[in-house]
């Protein structure tokens, strides 16, 4: 029986896609079977993020009406091994599934697969509650602004309420350089506030942009630094203990030289 | 300006950031009004000055979460910080 794992962060725009399309990829470098479901019916997005979005025939809602087997559904990630996408239904709402069909479908994906990851759409509506019926884990993404941060603490507050203990933090996009000057909250600060378990730091990098752009998760780039950090976070979600990159020293110093020079060029 | 200086220890952006953040996630945590806090501030400080006198402008009450010793949940917390000046002598036995 494999584990269903939900990505949920309240407010809409902090990754939470890039994040499941990630994890997912990651754990198939690592040998795992995964299905990445996208929650989000009405606005579906998993699919552009993961470059598979010409391959859609049947979608979530298809499968829970009765219109087609849920394995025909599922869209094979042919650059990966054992990689799947359920996707969103696009023309429908959130309405058209029930936190009870969710549960159902994700028992039914949890015994093919090692991990089903549940991408959760934005707000604290029937979207929301779909999207984590069925799991048993909860990692929340925020970024270090002041309203991600409230609504993950909301988020925290409505997953606890819901029986899924002990969610997990992922902090995405976060700005060594202007950590350093004091001008973003650290992580530190954000695990002050939100008073749960770390499980990766996501650095602001450009390859996100591009690798979305070209619809090749970023987990597969070794030259990328937030790859590097989805990498470390499904060796955590394996049970590794893998410690933190040291973005304080090296690596915001090498940026910061990087945009020193890049900044010297321009002009 | 000076309510402004109570809320930041320094001029970093981002120690005004989490000082907002506390102070609006008090409310959200809670589900309450500020005047709730202040009611049940008004009773601590009521009992509490029967039997020792204490710093009304240090005094700081707020609702926070905080890990469960039995099983590491985490739970939302009443903190109370009730700074003393001295005790009064009916506390003394």
């Amino acid at each position: 029986m494999g584990e269903v794992i939900v990505i949920t962060s309240g407010k809409g725009g902090v990754g939470k896609t890039t994040t499941t399309a990630n994890i997912g990829a990651g754990l198939s470098l690592e040998g795992k079977s995964i299905v990445v479901v996208d929650a989000d019916i009405g606005l579906r997005n998993l699919d552009v993020v993961m470059g598979l979005e010409n391959r859609i025939v049947y979608d979530l809602v298809d499968v829970v009406e009765g219109v087609c087997r849920l394995r025909q559904a599922l869209i094979k990630d042919k650059r990966y091994n054992n990689l799947y996408l359920l996707p969103a239904a696009q023309t429908k709402d959130k309405n058209a599934v029930s936190p009870q069909q969710m549960q159902e479908l994700t028992v039914e994906l949890a015994k093919e697969f090692d991990y089903v990851i549940v991408d959760c759409p934005a707000g604290i509506e029937q979207g929301f509650k779909n999207a984590i019926a069925g799991a048993s884990k909860a990692i929340v993404v925020t970024t270090p602004e002041v309203s991600a941060v409230r609504d993950a603490d909301r988020i925290i507050g409505l997953l606890e309420a819901n029986g899924l203990k002990n969610p997990q933090l992922i902090i995405n996009r976060l700005r060594v350089d202007m950590v350093k000057r004091g001008d973003m909250m650290n992580i530190d600060d954000m695990i002050d506030i939100l008073a749960i378990e770390l499980i990766g730091v996501v650095p602001d990098d450009e390859h996100i942009v591009v690798s979305t752009n070209r619809g090749e998760p970023a987990v597969s780039n070794n030259e990328s630094i937030a790859g590097q950090a989805y990498r470390n976070i499904v060796k955590r979600i394996l049970g590794e203990d893998v410690p933190f990159m040291d973005l304080e020293t090296d690596q915001g110093f090498i940026t910061k030289l990087a945009k020193m020079f890049g900044f010297v060029k321009k002009r | 300006m000076d309510l402004f200086k109570m809320f930041s220890k320094s001029d970093n952006s981002k120690d005004i950031a989490k000082e907002r953040l506390k102070l609006v996630l008090v409310h959200d945590r809670a589900n309450v009004s500020p005047q709730f806090l202040e009611m049940i501030k008004g009773e601590i400080l009521r009992v509490i000055s029967d039997y020792m006198e204490i710093d009304e402008a240090g005094l700081e009450i707020k609702l926070t979460r905080t890990k469960r010793d039995v099983d590491d949940t985490s739970v939302p917390a009443l903190v109370a910080n009730i700074p003393i000046r001295k005790m009064k002598d009916n506390g003394k036995f």
